[in-house]
C-alpha cells in the first residue's frame, strides 16, 4: 500500500511539475510567438514542424499551451492565496472564540458565501466590472475563503482541547498568541493538502470561466478560451479541442494525485474537503 | 422536531434576506446607467430622465430594494430593461431547460455513484476497487465542458446518434429528453466521481463500526448487513454532498448550456450581461442563490429524518 501511495505522489508531483516547468519556460522561450498569426500554416495536424499542431490562425498550439499554463497557474495560485489569507485567520478566530458572537458571525458569513458558487460570483463581478482574469481570481478566491475557514475552525477546535494548549493557557498566553504559535503550526499539513486540492479546483474553475468568456481575455492565452475557440472546428480539427482539454485534465489529475500522496505522507488521519 | 424546524426556518429567512441585500448592493454599484445604455449615446437628458423614472431608477435605493424584494416574493421580478418583457416570464421559460437538465444530471450521478461506491467499498483493496477509484480520479479531473465537446464529437458528429446542440421544446417530450441526454451525462460525470468516493468512504467508515460486527455476528451476510444497516448510516455524508452538488449542477448547467447551445438560464444571463440588463442578472443570480440556500435547508431536514439524534443535538 505504501508503494501505491508514494506512486501517487511521484506521478502527481511529476505531472504538476511538468506543467509548472512549461509555464516557467514560456517566460523565456516558446517554440513560436503566440501572438504572431501565420495563416499559411493554419489548422496543421500534430507532428512535423508543429508538435501539437496549429490553430485556425496558424498559431502553434504547444506555445499556446505553455503560455496558457501561466494563466491557469497564476489565477489558481492567487485564488488559493486569497482563500488561505482570509479563511485561515477567520477559522482560527472562530475557533478561539467558540460559541461567542464572533464565531457565530464568521460561520454564518461563511454559510452565506457558500451559497454563491464561484460562477455566480464571477457573473456578478463581470456584470459590474466587465470580464477579465482578475475577476476570475476574485471569484474563485472568494469561494475559497469559507473552505479554508471551515477546515481551519474544525481542526483548530479539536486542538484547543489538547493538553499542550491548556499548558499554554496556564502560562498566560493570549488566545491570539496561542492560535499563532501553537494552533497554526499544527494545521500546516492539513492546509498544504487542502491547498493542493483547491489549486486543482481553481484550475478547473478558471478554465470554465474563460470558456464562457468571464475569465482571461484576448490576447492572453488561456486553456478555457482555446477550448471555446475550438468548439466550432472540432469536427474537422479535433486536436484543437483535444490538446487543451488533455492539458487541463492532466494538470488537475497531477495535483489531485499529489494532494492524496501528500496527505498520506504528512498525516494519514487528516481528511480534506472535496466539493 | 418543531423547535428544530422553526430554528432552521428562521435561519433560512435571514440567509435569504442577507443574500438578497448583498446581490442588490453589488449590482447597485455597477457603473453605467441602464437608461442611458438603452437609449444610446445621442439620447437627450430629458428622455433619459423620463426612462429612469419609468424604470423606477430615480427612487431612493432602500425603496428600490424593498420594491424588488416584495416583487420577488409575489413572483414579480420586474421588467427586462432590454426586452421590455417580465423577467419572471423570461426566467420561467429558461428554467424549463436548466432545471430538468440539472435534475437529470443529479439522478444520473446518483444512479452511477451508489452502485459504484457500494461495489468499491465491498471489495476494498481489490482490483475492482482500484479500478473504480482510478476512474473517479479521472472523473474529477476532466472539465465537464470539455467532456461535453468530446461527447458531441463522438455521439453527434461521428455516430450521429444525437444532435450536436439546440433544444426542440417540450412539445415532444422524448425529443426534448434526447436533446438533454448528452448535456446531462457531461454535467453528471464529475459529480458522479465525487459522490462515488464519498459513498465508498462513508461505507468503509460504517463497516468498521461495532453494530456492523453485531449484525454479522447474528448471522447476516456482509451484503445483508450493508443493505439493512450500513446504507442508512452512510447516507448522512452522501446527502450533504448531494445537496451541495445540486447547486453546483445548476451553476454548472450554465456552462454546459453554452456547449450545446441550449436556451437555458446560462444563455439568458450571458446575454443580459452584454446588454447591461442588470435586473435580469440580479434576478437570475438571486434565483440560483435561493436554490442553493433552500436545497441546503432541505438537506438539513433530511438529516433529521435519517438520523433522529441530530434533532435533539441542534
Amino acid at each position: 500500500m505504501s508503494l501505491w501511495r508514494s506512486r501517487n505522489l511521484l506521478l502527481g508531483g511529476g505531472l504538476s511539475l511538468l506543467f509548472v516547468a512549461l509555464a516557467l519556460i514560456s517566460f523565456v522561450w516558446t517554440p513560436y510567438d503566440v501572438e504572431k498569426l501565420n495563416i499559411a500554416a493554419k489548422l496543421k495536424a500534430p507532428g512535423g514542424d508543429y508538435l501539437l499542431g496549429t490553430d485556425h490562425f496558424g498559431r502553434d498550439i504547444l506555445s499556446m499551451i505553455m503560455v496558457g499554463a501561466r494563466t491557469s497557474i497564476a489565477v489558481a495560485l492567487v485564488a488559493v492565496g486569497i482563500g488561505m489569507g482570509a479563511g485561515v485567520p477567520l477559522g482560527l478566530t472562530a475557533a478561539a472564540r467558540k460559541g461567542g458572537w464572533l464565531d457565530e458571525v464568521i460561520m454564518r458569513g461563511n454559510d452565506l458565501i457558500f451559497a454563491f458558487p464561484s460562477l455566480v460570483i464571477a457573473i456578478l463581478i463581470t456584470a459590474i466590472a466587465g470580464p477579465g482574469a482578475i475577476n476570475a481570481i476574485i471569484a474563485i478566491g472568494i469561494f475559497n475563503i469559507p473552505v479554508f475557514a471551515r477546515l481551519t475552525r474544525g481542526a483548530a477546535l479539536s486542538l484547543w482541547e489538547r493538553e499542550f494548549i491548556l499548558a499554554a493557557r496556564v502560562c498566560g498566553k493570549s488566545r491570539t498568541r496561542i492560535s499563532m504559535e501553537h494552533i497554526l503550526p499544527n494545521l500546516m499539513n492539513l492546509l498544504i493538502v487542502q491547498g493542493t486540492i483547491q489549486f486543482s479546483l481553481g484550475i478547473l474553475a478558471e478554465a470554465g470561466l474563460s470558456y464562457v468568456g468571464l475569465g482571461a481575455q484576448p490576447p492572453t492565452p488561456s486553456w478555457g478560451r482555446m477550448l471555446a475557440e475550438a468548439q466550432t472546428m472540432v469536427s474537422f480539427a479535433p486536436h484543437l479541442a483535444l490538446v487543451p482539454g488533455l492539458a487541463i485534465m492532466l494538470t488537475v489529475l497531477g495535483l489531485n494525485l499529489m494532494g492524496d500522496g501528500l496527505r498520506d505522507l504528512l498525516d494519514p488521519r487528516i481528511r480534506v474537503v472535496r466539493t | 422536531m418543531l423547535t428544530y424546524l422553526l430554528k432552521r426556518l428562521t435561519s433560512l429567512v435571514i440567509s435569504l434576506l442577507v443574500a438578497s441585500l448583498v446581490i442588490f448592493l453589488v449590482v447597485e454599484v455597477a457603473p453605467g446607467d441602464p437608461a442611458s445604455f438603452m437609449l444610446g449615446l445621442n439620447a437627450q437628458p430629458d428622455t433619459v430622465a423620463a426612462l429612469r423614472s419609468e424604470l423606477g431608477l430615480d427612487m431612493p435605493k432602500h425603496a428600490r430594494y424593498l420594491g424588488w424584494l416584495s416583487g420577488m416574493v409575489s413572483g414579480d421580478f420586474g421588467m427586462s430593461y432590454t426586452y421590455r418583457t417580465p423577467v419572471a416570464q423570461m426566467i420561467s421559460d429558461r428554467l424549463w431547460v436548466s432545471l430538468p437538465l440539472a435534475l437529470m444530471a443529479l439522478a444520473l450521478s446518483t444512479l452511477i455513484a451508489f452502485p459504484a461506491g457500494l461495489f468499491a467499498a465491498a471489495r476494498r483493496g481489490s482490483a475492482g476497487d482500484m479500478g473504480v477509484m482510478g476512474a473517479t480520479q479521472l472523473g474529477v479531473a476532466i472539465p465537464n465542458f470539455w467532456f461535453a465537446m468530446m461527447l458531441v464529437l463522438v455521439f453527434a458528429i461521428n455516430l450521429r446518434w444525437f444532435s450536436a446542440g439546440g433544444f426542440p421544446g417540450w412539445e415532444d417530450p422524448l425529443l426534448a429528453l434526447k436533446a438533454l441526454t448528452l448535456p446531462a451525462i457531461a454535467l453528471a460525470l464529475p459529480q458522479a466521481a465525487i459522490l462515488t468516493r464519498v459513498m465508498r468512504s462513508a461505507l468503509l467508515d460504517i463497516l468498521g463500526e461495532d453494530f456492523m460486527r453485531t449484525a454479522r455476528a447474528k448471522g447476516l451476510s456482509a451484503r445483508q448487513a450493508i443493505w439493512r444497516h450500513g446504507l442508512r448510516n452512510a447516507l448522512i455524508p452522501v446527502l450533504t454532498i448531494i445537496g451541495l452538488q445540486f447547486s453546483f449542477l445548476l451553476a454548472g448547467a450554465i456552462i454546459i448550456e453554452q456547449v450545446f447551445f441550449l436556451p437555458g438560464l446560462g444563455r439568458l444571463v450571458f446575454q443580459a450581461i452584454t446588454q447591461r440588463d442588470l435586473i435580469v442578472v440580479e434576478s437570475v443570480v438571486m434565483l440560483l442563490v435561493f436554490a442553493v440556500i433552500v436545497v441546503n435547508f432541505a438537506v438539513d431536514l433530511a438529516y433529521a429524518v435519517v438520523d433522529p439524534r441530530l434533532r435533539s443535538r441542534r
